[in-house]
């Protein structure tokens, strides 16, 4: 297992370097995206003014508080917590995310599905994994929020967070095929006909 | 005794924001004992990451998760309360409102239909708030549930046939624990309703899965079937996160009701890692304040 710190924006190649099982803590600049943000990008056509070329999403909504515009709050914005969503129902959007505007690294909780997985295969991407519930410590990773765009959809705006050694995270989904969710969820379901019969109950039950 | 509304307002906000603060003492013990008889070491190294958060939420005076949750407050009305019912409810959601704008929250509450966001955590019939009765003397219980929303999104429901029997009620629950994996973020508390109608089988799931860890269910029949159903859950290895482990769950609660001769329903509601409530105890004079 490896520990990579990695500055945004990062190179196909960088990515590409990361297996299923390293770490990975990452400096500089991240964008928060949540699922209106991308249902107006992507049903509705709406078009960011961030490059998101090389770039790192995390999944969240953050609390926050509105002040004025100063040094420490560039776009009037000062953090409260930022935590992380389930990346699951965000599914549809991973890969437009990597081939529409060149995303590299997604991070969220509960892991993606095989469209994603193979996008990043395909289009050369990770995701990483963050402890879901641990927000007031993601919280102290974050230096400011730098700027903000879609903002009619506060609190589900596009954030673009100035971020300091925010991780470790873990490389979950890899650039390879490498799947740690699906690996546990197989494993799980070989598991299955063993615990229901240490209930008393046979195969044969479907729900 | 008469309950003052506007300290029940106070009290409505106050517990709102020491919910999604504080963390139960039965559930930062419930980390610590999944953590000590975990046997894998990425899921020691998550538990151990879920227990400093909730040291820096404390020592920062912060939320344990950005998620503000479905604000649901449940009131327990006791003998010789004089209260007017809708009063109390009204003083509740503007407690709840005031939370919102004055800490200032995250209000994640939309219109169902047009998304639309009041930034109030308010909307059409939320927050819930559910009334009960008990038999104790001159005391009013408010109980606040922040319900997060990415283990809310794990619930299931099956009207389940007499023929199933109690092999479909436990198959259905390994079954959902299963696809729900780590979408809602394991540990968690897996709350199972059994019997009764759809909508109260369902509402006994959430009971069940926002009681305090060592509570056991008051039918010794749901009783028996925790136990069970705790152990076959973690042993599943989905673990923290899904992420692989033994700590799938902290418990299996069950809740019953009884039910009609046609009838077998099942409903599964899941609580996350960050299980959080709040509780104030309105009694003479004086508000405790606990979990």
């Amino acid at each position: 297992m490896t520990h990579h710190v990695l500055k945004t924006p990062v190179t196909e190649e960088q990515v590409r370097s990361l297996p299923v099982g390293d770490q990975v803590t990452l400096q500089d600049t991240l964008y928060g995206i949540r699922d209106a943000t991308q249902i107006h990008m992507f049903d509705r056509g709406r078009k960011t003014k961030f490059d998101l070329k090389g770039h790192a999403l995390i999944h969240t909504a953050p609390n926050v508080r509105k002040v004025e515009p100063s040094d420490a709050a560039p776009a009037g914005y000062e953090s409260i917590c930022v935590g992380t969503t389930t990346s699951m129902r965000m599914e549809r959007f991973t890969r437009p995310l990597i081939e529409d505007y060149g995303a590299r690294i997604i991070i969220g909780k509960g892991g993606l599905g095989e469209d994603s997985r193979r996008a990043f295969q395909d289009l050369g991407g990770v995701y990483l994994a963050i402890v879901g519930g641990a927000a007031a410590l993601e919280t102290t990773w974050i230096d400011s929020i730098e700027d903000v765009d879609m903002d009619d959809l506060y609190p589900e705006s596009l954030w673009k967070f100035k971020i300091n050694d925010f991780g470790p995270l873990l490389v979950a989904m890899d650039s390879h095929g490498g799947n740690l969710y699906q690996t546990v969820s197989e494993n799980s379901a070989e598991r299955r006909a063993a615990a229901l019969a240490s209930m008393g109950v046979s195969g044969g039950v479907g729900s | 005794m008469s309950i003052d509304l506007k300290a029940v307002e106070d009290t409505a906000r106050d517990l709102y924001i020491r919910a999604l603060k504080i963390l139960p003492t039965d559930i930062k013990q419930g980390l610590v004992r999944l953590k000590t008889s975990e046997t894998n070491e990425r899921a020691q190294g998550i538990l151990t990451t879920m227990m400093k958060n909730v040291e820096v939420a404390e020592a920062n005076d912060n939320l344990l998760c950005q998620d503000t949750g479905i604000p649901i407050y449940n009131v327990c009305i006791g003998r010789g309360v004089e209260v007017d019912g809708a009063d109390l409810r009204d003083a509740i959601i503007k407690g709840c409102e005031r939370a919102t704008l004055e800490h200032p929250l995250r209000s994640s509450i939309v219109h169902p239909l047009t998304r639309f966001n009041e930034q109030t955590s308010c909307g059409i019939k939320v927050p819930v708030v559910n009334f009960d009765f008990t038999g104790e003397d001159g005391e009013l219980v408010i109980e606040m549930i922040p319900k997060g929303s990415g283990s809310e999104n794990g619930s299931f429901l099956k009207m389940c046939i007499p023929a199933e029997g109690i092999n479909g009620v436990k198959t259905f629950v390994i079954d959902k624990v299963l696809q729900a994996g780590g979408m809602v973020c394991p540990p968690t508390i897996v709350g199972v309703g059994v019997g009764g109608t759809s909508d109260l089988c369902m509402h006994l799931a959430k009971v069940a899965a926002t009681r305090e860890l060592g509570s056991v269910c008051s039918d010794p029949e749901g009783a028996k079937l925790e136990q069970e159903l705790a152990q076959a859950v973690n042993s599943l290895g989905i673990g923290p996160q899904g992420l692989g482990g033994d700590s799938t769950a902290f418990a299996v609660h069950v809740e019953t009701a009884a039910t009609h001769i046609t009838m077998n329903p099942v409903a599964v509601n899941i609580q996350c890692n960050s299980a959080r409530r709040a509780r104030a105890t309105f009694k003479g004079n004086c508000i405790e304040i606990g979990f």
